[in-house]
């Protein structure tokens, strides 16, 4: 699955790029980072407690990093496993653009989550992963000397058309409760991954090895 | 006749027995026993549906506060202990065995499926064993997983065992081939079917649970297990897996809380436990959390089919192919072949007399958890498959749903048919007749008119099914690759009292044996049912027994009973012939009494039974003291339970909520012990019907074998508000195999009742074909779909 948004944080570009590649900033950052560690020049692993729905984990993450272009982006890939909890895996790449004396973070995510996160956390992801990554980049602003973020926007997942994705209401109080469709194509579809993850997994993947 | 001893007879209402226990807190299942000194575990399993373990590192997890021990597959394999068996070898075309993967216990360096086991943390209380599983380092390298039923054999799906190229166990085919397709040839209409019988996950009451135990003292080891078949538990567990001689091993099933099928399996849960106990030396026990259930349980069902039915001008059937891929996830479950093969191809001739019948079936490996018997097993499929292509004949060939079974059905009985079962009895037209009646059918186009009126869709649906239970012939399963017989045992003990032990090899996990199996004992013997004890479900306690699944514990388990009071009753007559100095022939037995025929001597019951053992009043040389008898039954035949579902739904288009507005179930069991008993399955059959019509649905995610339908949330359990009152009516012919005359009715209800809701609702949308669960977004898309259809 793929999802993707951008934030605006005030500061310079190269500020932002520095950070990005500082693990003590990233440490204070993250929400639940017990520790982010600098492996190489191109790979960070970090540890980082979150809550999934009923999903506790301690997540241990490693992160590489490709196609660096010092200071407009690079792509970074990896696993954040939880153990007993699942796991989460997959790509971004990331690009930093100045914008009117702010810098612009985009990042685009593909990944999958697994496990006990797949099984039962699946629902909670998409409010999880917003919550962790506004909170991070709160942080991240905050620790940049930065008041506030902005969220430009935060793009959904494709398949928007009603009855394309049936599942949203599953736990709706009245009428029959409705499973996933056929129709919507399992796996590639929001269903699983779409509404799930968002910036979640950005979180696991991103900004836990970062 | 006493009236207590009425109103206790064969045929009355009797209330469970059991309930009262049940209700008020007092049952005995697994998890209420607690045994000294025990420990707790805890599995850490896959997140991964396909993956090599690189590196599994326990010892930080060794170290957490409470850890007893872990056991992983490493440990398994160096005590010898085999893997988990498979009991049905199902040959393909070319006359090869299935390929059988092998089935360890605790994963050795590959897994094949979320929720595969890979380690066991034993420690001081489930928590802390819990908590440990988080400390244990894992690594793995993902593998491709093959999980869609229609691409898992193609040549780059992921391969879930090397023994099974294109992941293909089997290749099987029934039925005759030639004249199938002679029939299709010279069909005057053909008509086609594509199904998807939808996966299912059991979900009983009571999640799956061990305690296992070992004695060093005596060197024994025993099991209390959620299980449909204690001792099919203790011979696998003994003669395959290893765990311990079957004399040293000692399985209870206490009480159960349900099981439709999913229980009847060895799984590497209570193996793990029991062949654990003696290495840590304290016991073990271990309760599904109900994630674990959904991941873990055999599910059932899962199968992709194509269909073609031959009609001649006038509407006779002429012959039908059937061509099915059925998964079997990623391991053989313990009877895994059987159920998409000898249970579901042998019943695709339905109710109908059809000269040519051939199915090919190929079970296929997929990265998901192992599908195996659940209620109904095979035979909704084959109920499914062939009423659903029946209906859609009638609304090809313009003839009426219930004309065109008519014209079709079997009037003459013994009924060969070409896919191996020998129908010996029923009246197909005379319960379709009642339920016709009870549902009204005649007045059915006013009350579509009338739902019209309010803007609302109506449709109706039949179902017309047999199913074989009863099972079964031990030789004939045998003959078909079974690896056991499927007899019954009953041992009937009389202490001199007079009150009586009844020890089965049925079990009861919700059946109510308690009450229905004491009905027969105190009709028989003429004593209240409280002074009979039904004794099941302890390897200890009764001999040897197969169990209950497949609608067998009436028309088999009951059976065995008959055989063994008959025996009883002989010899108790021997003992009052001698007590009342009077020829043997002369004595009789009725209502509890003993009688010598043209005199007015009499002994009750109890004063025989005590006789018997004081052994004073007849020579003990002839006769031994005593009265105890035992009897193994095997069955002759499959019986044939049979029957009419009429579905009545209204659906309203706005929104694509379907209503069942009625739903009529004649069913012919045969004899009936206890009607309550019997709606009582019937209701809960049924609502496991519309469960799978319209509600449940297990989601694997094609590309990683998640499994998406984890839990509540997502998987959509019938509730009491889906359900409409229904209305039941009963035919009878009595089955000739056995001697109460009882055919089963614990699957009929979930058989018979898909087809007959989504005929309903495929009628009302005037649709071809809708995919089960007919959920209101899937009914609203083919409304929106079905005008665009029109206009193209």
């Amino acid at each position: 699955m793929e999802m993707n948004g951008e934030y605006r944080i005030p500061a310079t570009r190269e500020a932002v790029w520095e950070a990005l590649n500082d693990a003590e900033v990233l440490q204070a950052t993250i929400p639940g980072a017990e520790s982010v560690v600098k492996t190489s020049d191109t790979s960070f692993e970090a540890v980082a407690k979150t809550k999934v729905g009923p999903v506790s984990a301690r997540f241990k993450g490693k992160v590489t990093l490709t196609d660096i272009d010092a200071p407009n982006g690079y792509t970074l890939s990896g696993e954040g496993n939880g153990g007993a909890a699942g796991f989460a895996k997959g790509s971004a790449r990331v690009n930093l653009a100045d914008y009117n004396g702010v810098t612009v973070l985009t990042y685009n995510v593909n990944a999958q989550i697994g496990g006990k996160l797949a099984q039962i956390g699946q629902r909670f992801i998409d409010s999880t992963a917003s919550k962790l990554a506004d909170e991070f980049f709160g942080n991240f602003s905050k620790a940049l000397g930065g008041e506030k973020v902005h969220m430009i926007e935060q793009i959904e997942e494709e398949a928007e058309a009603f009855g394309k994705s049936p599942d949203h209401d599953a736990i709706a109080p009245t009428g029959i409760p409705r499973l996933p469709d056929d129709e919507v194509g399992q796996g590639y579809s929001p269903w699983i991954w779409g509404t799930a993850l968002i910036i979640g997994v950005a979180v696991l993947i991103i900004f836990f090895g970062y | 006749m006493t009236d207590k001893a009425k109103s206790e007879a064969i045929g009355q209402p009797v209330r469970r027995k059991e309930d009262f226990r049940f209700i008020t807190g007092n049952g005995h299942y697994t998890d209420d026993i607690t045994r000294p000194r025990q420990t707790h575990a805890y599995f850490l399993r896959s997140p991964h549906a396909h993956a090599k373990i690189t590196n599994l590192d326990i010892s930080d997890a060794l170290k957490a506060p409470g850890v007893v021990a872990i056991f992983t597959g490493k440990d398994v394999a160096a005590d010898g202990l085999g893997g988990l068996i498979c009991g049905w070898t199902v040959h393909s075309k070319d006359g090869e065995a299935m390929k059988a993967g092998t089935h360890p216990i605790l994963a050795l360096d590959t897994v094949r499926y979320v929720g595969d086991h890979i380690a066991m943390i034993v420690a001081e209380t489930h928590a802390q064993a819990k908590s440990a599983a988080e400390l244990v380092q894992l690594d793995f390298e993902a593998l491709p997983a093959a999980v869609s039923l229609a691409t898992c054999q193609s040549a780059s799906a992921g391969q879930v065992h090397a023994e099974a190229p294109r992941n293909t166990c089997f290749e099987w085919e029934l039925g005759n081939k030639a004249e199938t397709m002679a029939a299709l040839a010279k069909a005057d209409k053909i008509v086609k079917i594509d199904l998807v019988n939808n996966r299912l996950i059991p979900n009983a009451m009571e999640p799956r649970a061990a305690i296992g135990e070992y004695d060093k003292g005596t060197g024994n080891y025993t099991l209390h297990t959620t299980s449909q078949n204690p001792h099919v538990a203790r011979l696998v567990l003994s003669a395959f897996v290893g765990v311990a001689p079957e004399h040293k091993l000692r399985v209870i099933a206490p009480d159960v809380g349900g099981g439709f099928g999913s229980k009847i399996f060895i799984y590497a849960e209570e193996t793990a436990c029991v062949w654990a106990a003696a290495k840590v030396g304290r016991p073990i026990r271990w309760t599904a959390e109900r994630s674990e259930s959904f991941l873990s349980d055999a599910h059932g069902r899962d199968h992709m089919s194509h269909a073609e039915l031959a009609l001649d001008a006038n509407g006779k059937f002429l012959g039908l192919h059937v061509k099915t891929i059925a998964n079997l996830g990623a391991y053989l479950s313990t009877f895994a072949s059987a159920t998409p093969t000898y249970l579901y191809g042998t019943l695709l001739s339905g109710q109908y007399n059809l000269p040519a019948v051939y199915v090919e079936v190929d079970g296929v490996y997929t990265h998901t958890a192992p599908v195996d018997a659940y209620r109904g097993a095979g035979r909704p499929e084959a109920t499914y498959l062939i009423e659903r292509i029946v209906e859609t004949a009638a609304r090809e060939t313009g003839i009426d749903p219930a004309e065109l079974r008519r014209r079709n059905f079997i009037t003459t009985f013994p009924h060969q048919t070409p896919v191996i079962m020998n129908y010996d009895i029923g009246d197909f037209a005379a319960s379709m007749d009642k339920a016709m009646e009870l549902i009204d059918y005649k007045g059915f186009g006013a009350r579509k008119a009338a739902s019209a009126a309010k803007g609302k869709l109506r449709g109706i649906g039949f179902s017309t099914y047999i199913e074989a239970c009863g099972i079964a012939p031990s030789a004939a399963v045998g003959s078909l690759g079974a690896g056991v017989g499927l007899w019954e045992s009953a041992e009937v003990r009389v202490n001199p009292t007079g009150n009586v032990e009844v020890l089965t090899g049925s079990h009861s996990h919700g059946q109510g044996h308690e009450t229905t199996f004491a009905q027969l004992v105190s009709s028989r013997l003429g004593i209240p049912m409280d002074q009979i004890e039904i004794v099941h479900g302890d390897t200890d306690k009764v001999q040897f027994g197969m169990g209950t699944y497949g609608s067998r514990s009436g028309s088999v388990g009951m059976s065995a009973i008959v055989k063994a009071l008959d025996k009883v009753e002989a010899k108790a007559k021997k003992i009052a012939a001698h007590l009342m100095e009077a020829a043997i022939e002369d004595v009789a037995f009725e209502e509890g009494r003993f009688t010598v025929k043209g005199t007015d001597k009499s002994l009750a019951w109890a004063e025989v039974s005590l006789a018997a053992y004081t052994a004073h009043g007849f020579p003990s040389s002839e006769i031994e003291p005593g009265l105890k008898e035992g009897a193994f039954y095997d069955p002759k035949n499959f019986t044939f339970p049979s029957g009419c579902h009429i579905c009545e739904v209204e659906i309203d288009p706005e929104t694509g909520i379907p209503t069942i507005t009625n739903f009529v179930a004649v069913d012919d069991f045969g004899t009936i012990i206890n009607p309550m008993i019997v709606e009582g399955q019937m209701h809960g059959g049924i609502t496991q019907g519309i469960g799978q019509a319209m509600l449940e649905r297990a989601v694997y995610d094609p590309e990683s074998g998640q499994l998406v339908t984890g839990s509540y949330m997502d998987y959509t359990m019938p509730r009491a508000s889906d359900l409409p009152n229904f209305q039941l009516g009963f035919t009878k012919t009595e089955c000739p195999s056995n001697p109460l005359g009882m055919k089963g009715c614990g699957e009929a209800g979930a058989i018979a009742s898909p087809p007959a809701i989504i005929n309903a609702i495929t009628d009302a949308l005037d649709v071809r074909d809708i995919a089960m669960p007919a959920t209101p977004a899937r009914i609203w898309s083919a409304l929106q779909a079905a005008p665009r259809q029109a206009a193209e």
